[in-house]
């Protein structure tokens, strides 16, 4: 018996080393940006691993700004299409969501099944066709072509429905129609207040993979003023950055510090949701 | 009175559905029959949006599949896919085990699981450019690292060497996801029934047993779901290989998504080409999932919904009858 304890605690502490190194490695990375962020570039050139910032954040801020790389224009992009895209995804969501629980129609089975199965269709893999048709109909620089898409999303539909059978009581619909309301007004009311947890979350993941998503704006967008933040990021790569390394680091920074602050505060929502979208999913 | 009531609210099923529907057919459904069209046409060139199909309609699937870069790009997409998804799992599961067992009680498992999954919310493109610092030549960090330590003696150009730099986008890939597998996992080793581990523990069994004769076998729908996702992720990779080093060094990372757009948004802009690749992709992807779903499918459960099935079936006949 005491073996078998002892056994664990062995385990328990090896765990535990293994679980830091994976840690360690996860938060490594950004902690090298975010020191070299500060130091100029012969400072990374003799040592680029250093814990100990330097005084050069603003030489290196200027330097990076003096280029082709604006911040702020992709991040006003980058937060008009997000906050746009996951408005839209959110509420035509749960209104899809809601039509296939609340009513009884003919084809809604076949609906179902059929948004189950366009959840597996990627977008890249139609991005010529999509390309052709916005760049005929003389659409390509506009945010708007990122955005309307949002209304049609197959996996959130999906969650939405799943949280909603059990959640939202037939009665209360009910009782809401005796009382003389429309159903719009019931769906705005009453629905969707009862739906505000699956909303929070599935907003958090809709914002942040639009937030992130390269492909579809490295596309359509061409003009430098509608560029998103990932396409921004993207010019780093470029020559005109080649020796810069401190301002190289200061750019990707500025891109990855805001998402790891606002992930931190909200982990705790994140990780949860992560988990029960598997569940439901 | 009761039905007419039903059928009068019948409508607004389809009202409320409209929205997304109009939206699929004129942003998704278009665009993939527009993409299948293009590729048995001649449609290439910059700014070009006018075509004519070609003499011999199957020419640039043709082309496609017997080009080298073609299939050296899908061949690298599934050893990427491979090679990252294998470990991922591994690493994930174990965690997975780890974190579930509770004879361990793992101390910070909340702070572990917030730190494993944060590589998962960071932009792709910033990863894949600070990767391509991290690993930079002559001076970058993991080459400051390894000559500190001693492990090299003069800096190694990472990122010219092919093997070196197809493990490093690997590596990025598994680095980024094994967090998001192992908190889907574990939500699905909790949503077993604590009954049934009882029973495993009163009947004797270790913990490798219990791992691979109970918790296996319970969360196989979620291993599905992970490993489908995972394909059709890892079948479509592109922000981080084109960004890393745009499929290089001498293609080694070149996956078909950065193929695509390769073929697609430079050199002589062959949306053709590029149509046609999509589509082979699409066709690939299909099966792939299709494939798996059948192979993995729950054969007990797909017999009893089919017997409740044909019991409904036989209920409502002979409720009409009667």
């Amino acid at each position: 018996m005491k073996k078998t304890t002892s056994g664990i605690k062995v385990a328990k502490v090896v765990i535990f080393i293994i679980c830091c190194f994976l840690a360690v490695l996860s938060v490594m990375p950004f902690v090298i940006m975010l020191v070299n962020s500060t130091r100029s570039t012969t400072e990374i050139q003799q040592h680029a691993v250093s814990l100990i910032p330097s005084n050069y954040l603003f030489k290196n801020l200027s330097i990076l700004l003096g280029k082709t790389f604006r911040p702020t224009v992709g991040f006003m992009n980058s937060m008009i299409i997000s906050v746009c895209s996951t408005a839209l995804a959110t509420y035509f969501s749960t209104l899809t969501a809601y039509g296939l629980v609340v009513y009884d129609w003919k084809l809604k089975n076949a609906y179902f099944s059929f948004i189950m199965a366009i959840m597996m269709i990627p977008a890249q893999i139609t991005m010529i066709g999509f390309y052709q048709m916005v760049y005929k109909i003389h659409m390509t620089n506009h945010l708007s072509m990122l955005i309307l898409p949002a209304i049609a999303s197959p996996s959130m539909v999906f969650f939405m429905r799943q949280y909603m059978k059990p959640a939202l009581s037939m009665e209360i619909v009910q009782s809401a129609r005796i009382d003389g309301a429309g159903e719009f007004f019931i769906f705005n009311r009453i629905a969707l207040p009862i739906m505000k947890p699956a909303i929070a979350t599935q907003a958090i993941f809709s914002f942040v993979s639009s937030w992130n998503r390269l492909f579809e704006p490295l596309i359509l967008l061409t003009d430098q003023k509608k560029y998103t933040l990932p396409i921004m990021i993207s010019l780093l790569r470029g020559d005109i950055y080649k020796t810069e390394y401190g301002a190289v680091y200061l750019g990707l920074a500025m891109t990855a510090l805001p998402l790891i602050i606002v992930y931190l505060a909200l982990s705790k929502y994140i990780i949860a949701g992560v988990a029960l979208g598997s569940v439901k999913g | 009175m009761n039905k007419k009531k039903k059928t009068g609210y019948a409508k607004y099923g389809y009202i409320f559905t409209l929205p997304f529907t109009l939206t699929f057919l004129i942003f998704s459904l278009y665009p993939t029959l527009y993409t299948a069209v293009i590729g048995f046409t001649d449609l290439k060139g910059i700014g070009k949006t006018d075509f004519n199909f070609l003499a011999n309609p199957f020419e640039n699937f043709q082309a496609i599949l017997s080009s080298p870069t073609f299939q050296l790009a899908f061949k690298n997409t599934v050893v990427l896919w491979l090679c990252n998804f294998i470990p991922q799992l591994l690493l994930a599961l174990l965690l997975a085990a780890w974190f579930t067992d509770r004879r361990f009680k793992i101390k910070g498992e909340g702070a572990f699981k917030v730190l494993f999954y944060m590589p998962n919310i960071i932009t792709a493109a910033t990863i894949a450019i600070l990767f391509n610092a991290l690993f930079g030549y002559p001076m970058g960090p993991v080459n400051d690292l390894l000559m500190r330590f001693g492990f090299i003696s003069a800096p190694f150009n990472f990122l010219v060497k092919k093997n070196i730099a197809r493990g490093i986008v690997i590596f990025i890939q598994t680095w980024m996801w094994y967090g998001y597998t192992m908190i889907i996992l574990i939500s699905g080793i909790l949503g077993i029934s604590p009954e049934i581990f009882e029973a495993a523990e009163v009947d004797g069994a270790n913990s490798f047993q219990t791992f691979f004769f109970v918790t296996l076998p319970n969360i196989k729908t979620i291993l599905l779901f992970t490993l489908v996702t995972s394909l059709i992720g890892g079948l479509n990779m592109f922000d981080i290989p084109r960004l890393f080093q745009n499929g290089g060094p001498d293609n080694a990372t070149l996956t078909t998504g950065v193929f695509i757009y390769n073929q697609a948004f430079s050199g002589s802009y062959m949306y053709n080409r590029a149509a046609a690749a999509s589509m082979i992709m699409f066709v690939i992807i299909c099966a792939a999932s299709g494939l798996l779903f059948w192979l993995l499918r729950d054969r007990d459960e797909a017999k009893l919904k089919k017997e409740i099935k044909k019991r409904e079936r036989e209920m409502r006949r002979a409720g009409k009858g009667a």
